[in-house]
């Protein structure tokens, strides 16, 4: 089954309580997903630097903050439960060869210039209480609650997927030909970390993204080579994008005010939200990408 | 009468109507902060007037009989599933699945309605003020299905004996789904139908009439080699 939900702002007016919208929204779609939850908040950029958001796992923080110097030089580390945001100017690709390399038992959640990643097994309302979402400002998020199907129940097997920078992947539905996509986009350089289907689909938009196609162009490329059942929202620096399977099973329903744009996978999730009575409400059509920001 | 989802739950609500007190002369209610609530208004068995006030999630009006339900706002999937009599009324759209396996009643549905529109409907009259998405009318057995905008594609895909009438585009039509001449009679069961949900700018003329090929679900011996 599972819940997914986002949140894109128009304007500057809802910024602050970007956190508490989306974690209100994350815990209705607790129905949907009992089993683990995640989310992506963008914020706005810090000058040449990039962040990385990391699960220590069992590993504790004092530990990895202390081995952690003279690796690379960063400027910030910030402890979040089993979470940690690092803030490095480093070139991107050396700092997440010596993570990879030095920390074996710590998960690259993801990393950007704006994207903050967290995610973790247990009942939404917990996760979301656990990372304290309420707190968190930005411009937009996406978020997700899991009843696992494809693959086990573990961090990385949770929603959101990010294998690009500043990119990240939910996903409502299965995929059937993920395992023939996997081989072929490992080939393509592309890394995994887990069994699971939604990660295929979001290295497959990495893939195509990295190849100078728009997001746009890539999920309508997408239509074609994945197949299974979907709802997706993908989100970038700028903005996200949502799209369904041709079949349309999976549900979406979208509401959009002069200071929003919501989408969750029942109408339920987003009826709490500012002016929601008032706003454009419609269900996105199969196979039609719809997107804000990008 | 008014009851608040804010105040009651929704599990009171429905048995609240589901069991109507007789004694009491009350038959009027409406539903305020539906708020995307599944199954609200499901499983009514008497005469009432029910107006919920916002939009609602899933199976709203489920298995109505002789209840007539407004809804102002969206619906969700399955609004309407499986009603055997009474009137639903969504004045916004519908989610896909509209009237689903319908046996009786009137559905009627002032926006659009999205894929599966009628869906093994058995019996129950769908007025659609809007357009349908793809597969509206699929397997439908009985009753009437009337669009007054587009239809997506595969309309009426292995469909036995309902009548569709489609005023717009329609974008594909599914197996053994025909186009069908109007006739007189036609167009007089049409302008009784446009005359119930209130719609005066059209008329049963402009509209196009699709029904069964019937050669899908007869057994024809000549098909016997494919068995």
């Amino acid at each position: 089954m599972c819940g997914i939900v986002g949140i894109y702002l128009k304007s500057e007016k809802f910024e602050s309580s970007l956190g508490k919208m989306l974690s209100d929204m994350l815990v209705n779609m607790g129905s949907r997903g009992p089993d683990s939850a995640g989310f992506a908040i963008y914020k706005k950029e810090e000058d040449g630097e990039y962040k990385y958001s990391l699960c220590l796992n069992n590993l504790s923080f004092e530990k990895f903050k202390n081995e952690l110097q003279n690796k690379f030089s960063f400027s910030d580390i910030e402890e979040n439960s089993d979470h940690v945001i690092v803030k490095s100017k480093d070139n991107p690709k050396k700092v997440l060869e010596i993570i990879t390399r030095v920390f074996k038992e710590v998960s690259i959640v993801g990393y950007g210039k704006s994207i903050e990643i967290f995610k973790q097994v247990g009942e939404p309302k917990n996760v979301v209480k656990k990372f304290n979402l309420e707190s968190f400002s930005g411009t937009h998020g996406i978020g997700h609650t899991r009843m696992a199907t494809e693959s086990a129940i573990t961090t990385d097997g949770s929603h959101p997927y990010s294998t690009g920078e500043d990119e990240c992947l939910v996903h409502n539905g299965s995929l059937s030909n993920h395992n023939n996509l996997r081989r072929k986009l490992k080939k393509n350089g592309i890394n995994f970390n887990s069994e699971n289907d939604t990660e295929v689909a979001a290295g497959y938009i990495s893939n195509n993204l990295s190849s100078k196609k728009t997001l746009k162009e890539t999920l309508k490329k997408g239509l074609n080579d994945l197949d299974g059942f979907y709802t997706f929202i993908t989100g970038t620096r700028k903005g996200f994008a949502v799209l369904r399977d041709e079949i349309g099973c999976k549900p979406a329903v979208i509401a959009e005010t002069d200071d929003y744009v919501a989408i969750a996978s029942e109408f339920q999730a987003m009826a709490h939200l500012p002016n929601v009575n008032s706003a454009k409400i419609f269900e996105p059509e199969p196979g039609i990408v719809y997107s804000w920001g990008n | 009468m008014e009851l608040d989802l804010k105040k009651i739950n929704l599990r009171e609500v429905n048995e609240k109507l589901q069991n109507l007190d007789r004694k009491q002369n009350q038959r009027d209610f409406s539903i305020i902060n539906p708020e995307g609530n599944h199954a609200i208004c499901a499983g009514l068995t008497e005469e009432m007037n029910v107006n919920i006030k916002g939009h609602v999630g899933y199976y709203c009006a489920g298995m109505n009989q002789k209840a007539n339900i407004t809804i102002d706002g969206n619906v969700g999937t399955g609004v309407a599933e499986n009603m055997m009599s009474g009137k639903v009324h969504v004045k916004g759209n519908a989610s896909q699945s509209a009237g689903a396996t319908a046996h009786g009643g009137l559905l009627v549905i002032d926006g659009d309605a999205s894929s599966r529109c009628g869906i093994s409907m058995k019996g129950v009259d769908i007025i659609v003020k809007g357009s349908v998405g793809h597969m509206s009318g699929f397997m439908s057995q009985s009753g009437n299905l009337i669009v007054c905008g587009d239809a997506g594609e595969a309309l009426g895909d292995s469909l036995y004996e309902t009548n569709i009438y489609i005023r717009g585009k329609v974008k594909s039509l599914g197996a053994d789904c025909i186009e069908k001449k109007m006739d007189k009679k036609h167009i007089k069961k049409l302008s009784k139908f446009l005359k119930v949900a209130n719609i005066k700018n059209l008329k049963a003329e402009s509209f196009k009439r699709y029904g069964s090929a019937r050669k899908l679900y007869n057994f024809k011996v000549d098909n016997i080699g494919n068995y």
